[in-house]
């Protein structure tokens, strides 16, 4: 087990180092000089040149990605060309917002999706299969933004029953003023997850079922709770692969949610980023997000390897 | 004997006048919902392509006297938008715009990605690596942060989020087409055309693609009511489409101040949204389950 942990930590490290790559390239593939966007329109050009030299935009760059790395390992990544602040501080009070978020909507999305899943894969062609069925297949197809701008029509506008925006007074608390405000946010962003575990758990149960071992457990008499189980033990490595790769989703893609709730967590600040043409907020935010998606791909790989000696095999 | 000799050829004949897309098709005919999904989706396409020909009000036009009409107002049978502009004829215009960048980032990330797939798939070796080890950087990020990554840092508009939504979709489809290939490529029939003297290009257009391309297209179909979702996404965070422009995400965003005065109106786009990307889903779905022969 140790060795396998050991494996996937050394395969992780080229992964980190394209990651960076792809942030650092993300400012240069921008159209002219990623300082065009501070600069007023009438500045002199020496102005521009000091600025560029001070910003390091000067070198050539491969030595700017050294620099950056460099400085990143260090934690430094940068100041925000809008607010003057220092990258690392904005992103790190933002990213507590958007994982509470994500947790709590993958949470909701997990147990519903397992849940239908199995009902559906044990009454496979019955009508429940087809009203779970049906509801995965919306959940997918679902712009959760407009679904989340739909709960806000109803539970807020016309019940008047939970907020609208933002995440409630100061930091986060475990009370119910915090806890209200998360509610229509973490719903409206575990639907996609919702109908993708469904479907996956689905599949799973409904092959399982129909396997052989599953008949040999039932004619040596065993009591369907105890077969459940084995089909529970069976899907496990896959569900939590899903699973896990949803969760980095919702991390990765909270923009959009955070935007219609004014939910203060990264996406929000990818949102202000991109508009104020703050490239150093925009790559940090992005590294940050991208770091915490390969961690939780590593996570899974240990987990599914726990519990699935077959993996650790391969 | 002669009887038995007829029926044969009969039999031959019958078989070769239905190729496989023919099957396909039958097997499609047969189910109900993918027809039906089909029906409304070609509804759509056609009502965004002849909008200027149905005699419908001008999707630019505003008026300051009669903005946020609600649902079923005379004259204006669903509202009107935020700066008086007719609702039914927007969300109609609104699919020109909506469907094309929900399509084209695809259709654009299908032709690359399998090319590029194939060809990792049937060289192999070094070439393989190089371009299966490219693509392995993109999964390092999720889909739509990367998405919005690319866009943001490219700025707003059309072309660029065009760009950024084919860069995220090429990835899994030459992930798809890579492995489809490699199984393809060892089978005796591509042997046989390569002991006959066939060059590589030729075995991959000919032999290879004629088979891999089934499951690479049913897979690519799936990716459209993702593509619908997030390029309309885009335009709702303001990073494709710009004002005054009719197109879902766009309206979406723009009506979103509007939900405390006329709530039903202001949702309307994302409806049109949400019935699209799900169409898309079903038919790809029903598509699926009509080409796997073997099912």
């Amino acid at each position: 087990m140790i060795f396998y942990v050991l494996k996937r930590l050394v395969l992780v490290i080229p992964v980190v180092l394209a990651v960076a790559v792809v942030c650092f390239l993300l400012v240069h593939i921008t159209p002219g000089d990623p300082l065009v966007a501070v600069l007023p329109p009438d500045a002199s050009a020496e102005l521009a040149a000091q600025l560029r030299k001070a910003y390091g935009f000067d070198r050539p760059l491969p030595v700017q990605f050294g620099l950056w790395v460099w400085k990143a390992l260090h934690g430094d990544l940068g100041t925000s060309i809008a607010t003057g602040r220092a990258v690392l501080d904005e992103v790190s009070r933002a990213v507590g917002n958007t994982v509470t978020l994500a947790i709590f909507a993958a949470m909701l999305g997990f147990v519903s999706g397992g849940t239908f899943g199995f009902l559906a894969g044990y009454f496979r062609d019955r009508w429940i299969d087809r009203a779970v069925t049906t509801i995965a297949i919306a959940g997918v197809s679902m712009p959760h933004y407009w679904l989340g701008m739909v709960l806000v029509i109803v539970f807020s506008v016309m019940l008047g029953w939970l907020p609208a925006v933002g995440a409630g007074p100061g930091g986060w608390a475990w009370d119910w003023a915090h806890f209200r405000h998360m509610i229509l946010p973490a719903v409206t962003m575990s639907v996609i997850p919702m109908g993708i575990v469904t479907r996956t758990v689905r599949a799973l149960v409904g092959d399982l079922l129909s396997q052989e071992f599953v008949l040999a457990l039932r004619a040596k008499g065993l009591s369907e709770q105890r077969i459940f189980v084995h089909v529970v033990k069976n899907t496990a490595p896959t569900a939590i692969a899903v699973m896990g790769l949803q969760l980095g989703y919702l991390l990765g893609g909270s923009i959009l949610i955070e935007t219609v709730f004014s939910w203060p967590g990264t996406g929000f600040l990818l949102n202000s980023a991109i508009f104020q043409r703050d490239l150093p907020l925009l790559q940090g935010t992005i590294l940050v997000l991208a770091l915490f998606f390969v961690v939780l791909n590593l996570l899974v790989d240990v987990v599914q390897a726990a519990i699935d000696p077959r993996i650790k095999r391969s | 004997m002669s009887v038995i000799a007829d029926d044969t050829i009969r039999i031959v004949h019958v078989e070769k006048a239905r190729g496989y897309w023919a099957n396909v098709g039958r097997r499609l005919m047969r189910d109900k919902v993918a027809v039906a999904c089909a029906a409304i989706l070609i509804l759509i396409v056609l009502a965004a392509i002849l909008a200027p020909w149905l005699g419908l009000a001008d999707p630019y036009q505003g008026s300051m006297i009669r903005r946020l009409r609600p649902i079923g107002t005379p004259r204006y049978i669903l509202g009107t938008d935020e700066l008086g502009r007719d609702m039914f004829a927007r969300l109609i215009y609104g699919g020109r715009l909506s469907l094309f960048i929900g399509l084209a980032p695809v259709l654009l990330a299908f032709v690359i990605g399998t090319t590029l797939g194939v060809v990792a798939g049937y060289v192999g070796g070094l070439v393989n690596q190089a371009i299966m080890r490219t693509v392995d950087v993109f999964y390092a990020f999720p889909s739509v942060l990367l998405a919005i990554a690319i866009s943001g840092a490219l700025g707003a508009g059309i072309v660029n989020s065009l760009v950024s939504l084919t860069i995220v979709f090429i990835p899994p489809i030459v992930r798809v087409a890579e492995s489809v290939t490699t199984s393809v490529r060892t089978l005796d029939f591509v042997d046989a055309a390569r002991a006959s003297g066939a060059g590589a290009l030729t075995i991959m257009r000919v032999h290879v693609l004629g088979n891999v391309l089934g499951p690479i297209f049913v897979y690519s179909t799936s990716l459209i009511s993702v593509c619908m979702i997030l390029a309309a996404g885009l335009s709702f965070l303001g990073l494709g489409t710009k004002p005054p422009e009719p197109e879902w995400g766009l309206m979406l965003n723009t009506l979103r101040t509007a939900i405390y005065v006329n709530p039903w109106v202001a949702a309307l786009p994302g409806a049109m949204i949400f019935v699209v990307s799900i169409c898309f889903n079903l038919l790809s779905d029903g598509m699926r389950s009509a080409m796997d022969v073997r099912d």
